[in-house]
This record gives structure tokens, sequence and C-alpha cells, in this order.
């Protein structure tokens, strides 16, 4: 089966407050939605691994330098395209992954409104069938 | 053989035979299941030390049922602790006294392939399919099948643990399909059977050696269904198939595991005795008529597998073999090969032209580029087949393609580079 990284970043899709100017009963709703999005995929034997990630506050760059390696805080640049969260799954297909994709992007915002952010859909490396399907080469 | 191996291996062999006779006696599949999982345990650590029983078999079935009954009990007493209501359920003594063996060969071999039956059955999805198959009829613990797919023993178990609601949910019972089912229920086994195989075969290459051998399990459930049906002429074709793509195994990596196409593979380190009861099964079974795709696939290894040296192809043959696979099936990526045999026998221009036809078939798909760059390296156009090599490196999924791919871009690059030598 096909593995699939899908990516959250900090795009805010339709939503523009931040949330920690939500109500209280908005950001239980947000994440009661994650929590049982996360328990469908346990479930369903689908979710290998999912986490959030610290802010960029906490982000650092690592170059390799000619003696110790130089170690940078952020901010960076492009700070909405940065990566604020991920989930592993192991899917029967890529349809199935761009399903799941798409729940994830209708995570509630304020007033129950779907977010809409943009979720990335990356398909791992896998095993090679080259030689499977292509037997004469 | 090791006493180790010697010890898995008769494990494996009684896991599905005590699993039948445990879910025929007690009817709840998911429950048996478990409590065979339990036994083979249970006998994992007590056989070495205690040596292994008179009666395996019987050991493992009378062990599976206490496992069994003590879960029904404990599960009686939960629910009398929830509830004050009496239930009407089986008290432990109605629980079916086990004896040591009541059924014979024949049986056992029914109950294998009725639970190959069940664990394949057309409701689940293929990869539920897979893990439920390698668990009750392979005996692979949940962890080993976590390993072998690359995803978390948890991941795993909750896959089959959904499976093995499926199967309660859609209340299969637990007997031979009927006739007018029969042959499409075999064709769900066969196609698992093939899953596991490529899967295995697949993952071979590269850094996953460390998981376990999964094309090898995929022969050995495949040769028990082979004993069990052995008129069935596409059970010994995807047997042959089977054996004479693995015979080849040992060619088709170099010691850095980097892919060797078939063309330059050092053809002395094939199976030569994978590869002659692979020929034995597919030519007897293509005598007996019903020619379908399996024997179709291993009838073209076998042409391959029986050229000595890379010249002595029987293409033509070849091509012949995929216009019936071609009509039998349907399916593009068939085309594909076809287009590959057809460049063969008739030159890269008749290969190209088919596959033309294909685009819209395979939309963008890598592997019409790797054979476009392929037969236009034929035809000598060294640029357009350097184009398709790299267009196919950035499309293909796996490691070992995208670095033998990047490699064949990277030789004809450098052939196109070099000044033409003086006249």
């Amino acid at each position: 089966m096909p593995k699939y990284l899908l990516i959250v970043d900090y795009r805010p899709g339709v939503i523009d407050a931040p949330m920690d100017e939500w109500a209280p009963e908005d950001v239980k709703a947000h994440m009661d939605y994650y929590g049982a999005l996360e328990r469908e995929l346990t479930e369903s034997g689908e979710l290998i691994d999912g986490h959030a990630l610290t802010g960029p506050e906490l982000a650092k760059e690592v170059t390799a330098g000619a003696g110790a390696p130089v170690v940078t805080d952020g901010p960076f640049a492009e700070f909405k395209e940065i990566l604020a969260g991920y989930q592993l799954v192991d899917v029967e297909s890529e349809e199935r992954a761009i399903e799941i994709a798409a729940k994830i992007s209708r995570v509630p915002g304020p007033g129950g409104v779907p977010q809409e952010q943009p979720i990335g859909v990356r398909r791992v490396m896998g095993a090679s069938d080259f030689e499977l399907l292509m037997p004469d080469l | 053989m090791t006493p180790t191996t010697h010890l898995e291996d008769l494990l494996r062999e009684l896991a599905p035979q005590v699993l039948g006779a445990l879910v025929r006696r007690f009817g709840d599949f998911d429950a048996a299941e478990d409590a065979v999982q339990e036994a083979l345990l249970a006998a994992a650590t007590h056989w070495p030390r205690d040596g292994v029983p008179d009666h395996p078999r019987g050991w493992l079935i009378q062990t599976g049922s206490h496992k069994l009954i003590d879960q029904i009990r404990s599960e009686q007493a939960r629910r009398r602790r929830e509830s004050t209501a009496a239930l009407l359920e089986p008290s432990p003594a109605s629980v079916p006294a086990m004896s040591a063996s009541t059924t014979s060969g024949a049986a056992d071999r029914d109950d294998t392939l009725i639970l190959l039956f069940m664990c394949c059955h057309p409701a689940l999805t293929p990869a539920s399919a897979i893990a439920l198959t390698l668990r009750a009829v392979g005996g692979l613990t949940t962890a080993e099948i976590g390993n072998a797919f690359l995803v978390p023993e948890s991941t795993m178990a909750q896959r089959i643990s959904r499976a093995k609601q499926r199967i309660r949910a859609s209340a299969v019972p637990f007997r031979m399909p009927d006739r007018p089912e029969w042959t499409h229920r075999v064709r769900s086994v066969l196609h698992v059977l093939y899953l596991i195989f490529n899967e295995g075969y697949a993952s071979s290459i590269g850094d996953d050696l460390h998981r376990i051998e999964l094309s090898g399990e995929a022969i050995r459930l495949t040769r028990t269904v082979h004993r069990m049906l052995p008129a069935d002429s596409e059970v010994a074709g995807l047997l042959a198939l089977m054996l004479l793509t693995d015979a080849r195994r040992p060619a088709r990596t170099d010691p850095d595991g980097e892919l060797i196409p078939l063309a330059a593979q050092d053809r002395t380190r094939w199976d030569r005795r994978q590869i002659a009861e692979g020929v034995a099964l597919i030519d007897a079974a293509v005598t007996r008529g019903a020619v379908g795709q399996y024997q179709l696939q291993a009838a073209i290894a076998a042409l391959h597998d029986r050229a000595g040296r890379v010249e002595d192809t029987d293409w033509p043959q070849i091509l012949a073999l995929y216009g019936l696979l071609e009509r039998m099936t349907g399916n593009p990526v068939v085309s594909l090969n076809r287009a590959i045999a057809a460049a063969m026998v008739h030159g890269p221009a008749a290969g190209l032209t088919l596959l033309d036809a294909l685009d819209h078939r395979l939309p963008g798909h890598y592997r019409l580029d790797a054979v476009r760059g392929h037969l236009h390296e034929m035809a000598g156009d060294l640029l357009a087949a350097v184009e398709h090599y790299r267009a196919a490196a950035a499309r293909t999924t796996s490691v070992p393609e995208q670095r033998y791919l990047t490699a064949q871009a990277a030789r004809l690059k450098a052939i196109t580079a070099r000044p033409p030598a003086a006249e």
C-alpha cells in the first residue's frame, strides 16, 4: 500500500483570525474534530504517525560550517509555508489519501465554518515493482 | 535445516489447520484467531524446552480451545458484572468437549482452504485480506506482518482486527463456497497471493532486506493451494510465475544493490532448480486447457528463463503471448509490455507507435516514459532517450527505480556530450 505524508502549514485557509481570538467552544470543536479524525484513522489501520510541531519561534536552522555547525534561529522569510504538522498514512490508493486530506482541510474554525486550509499530499517513496510490471526490461 | 526453522515451519503448517478446527467448533473466527495466536506462542515457548509433543496438532487445538474457553468465561463474567439482566449465554459446560484429533487429513486440507477463502473474501480490501491471510493462514505474527509492510505493529493490529470484524459482520459461513461462486473466490485467493509475492519481490531491492521474506511466504502458501487444487491450472500458473520470477532474484541487483535490467543479468546466477520446477508446472498446466492470465504470464517468464543468452530469447513467441494477455485483461500495463516485445521483433519504431496509443490510458505514468527512453535508445535517438529517462526518474515512486533511471539518463548524456570520434 502506498504511504502518503499529509502536510499542514501556517496558511490560514478562509479564516484569518488566530486561534487565541476564537471562542472557547470553537477551539474545543476544532480539537474534537482532529481527535475524532485521528481515532477514525487509527481504527481503520491507516494512521502510522501524526504530530503537530512547535511554532517557528522555537525553530532552528543548522548549516554545516567548516568548523562547528552554524545554528540560526527563525523567523523565516516565508513564515506561512513553514510545516505546522503532519500525518503519515498508509492507504489503499491516492484517492483515499486525498479524501483524508480533504477531511483535514474541513476542520472547523469559528462558528463551525470549515477552515479550508490547504493540505499538502506527498507520496512516500516505496518499493520497486518495476521488473514485475515490466518483466521484459 | 536448523531446529528453530523446522519448528517454525511446523507451526506455520499447523496454524491454519488448528484455526480451521477451532472455527468449525466454536464458530467465532475473531476469537478463534486470537486463541490460535496464543497457542502458537505457547508452543514456541514450550516445545524447544520440552520437546515437540507426539501429536502437535492435537496439542495446539487443545491449547487453543482452553484459551478460547477462558476467553468466553471471562467475557461472560465481564457481562455479568456489567448487567444484572439474565443473559442467554452458553454456559462453559455447553462448550464442546475437545478431543486431540477427530478430523481426517482431508478435513484439515479443507479447513485450510476454507480459511483462505475467508481471509481473501471479496468484501475485504486487498490490504486487509493480505494482512489477515498472512496471520491466519501464514501463521506470521502481527509484528512480523507490520515489519513486512513497514507500518507499526499497532497499525497492523488495527487493520487485522478491522478485517476480522468485517468477516464477522458479513456472516460468511465456515464452509466451501458453492460451485457458482467457486471460480470467483479462487480468483480472489490467487490475487491476494499474487499481491503478497509482489510486495516481497519488489521490496527485496534496496535497503529493505531486513524485512520478512514475503515472496517466499507467498510461494509457500501458493504451493499449499496447488497441493489442495492440483487440477486448477491457474493455481499452477501462479505458482509457476512466482518460481520463474523469483529464480532471477540472485542476478537482479549488483553488489551495491542497484537494479540490473534483464538483458544485462548474469544468467548463470539464475536459480536453475526453481526454473526447472516452474517450467514443468507451466508446461503441464497449459496442456490442460482453460488458459488464464497467470499461465500466460508464467509462459512469458518461462521463455525468458529458458534463454541461455539474451539473444536467444524467443521474442516472437513472447509478443504473441502478450497479444493474448492483452485481449484477456485489457490492462494498459500489458499493452506497454507488448510494445516492448513488438520493438524486439519488428524494431523500436513499431514499439514507439504502439506506445502512442497508450498516452490517454496511462496519462503521465512514469513507466510509459521509461519504456520510451528504452526504445529511443534502441533506435539510437539518445537525446530523446535521455529526456524520457529523466521524465521517468522524476515521476517514479521508488528509490531504486529513481537511481536506475537517473543512471540511464546520465550514461546516455555522457555519450552524447562526447565529441564525435575522428573518422
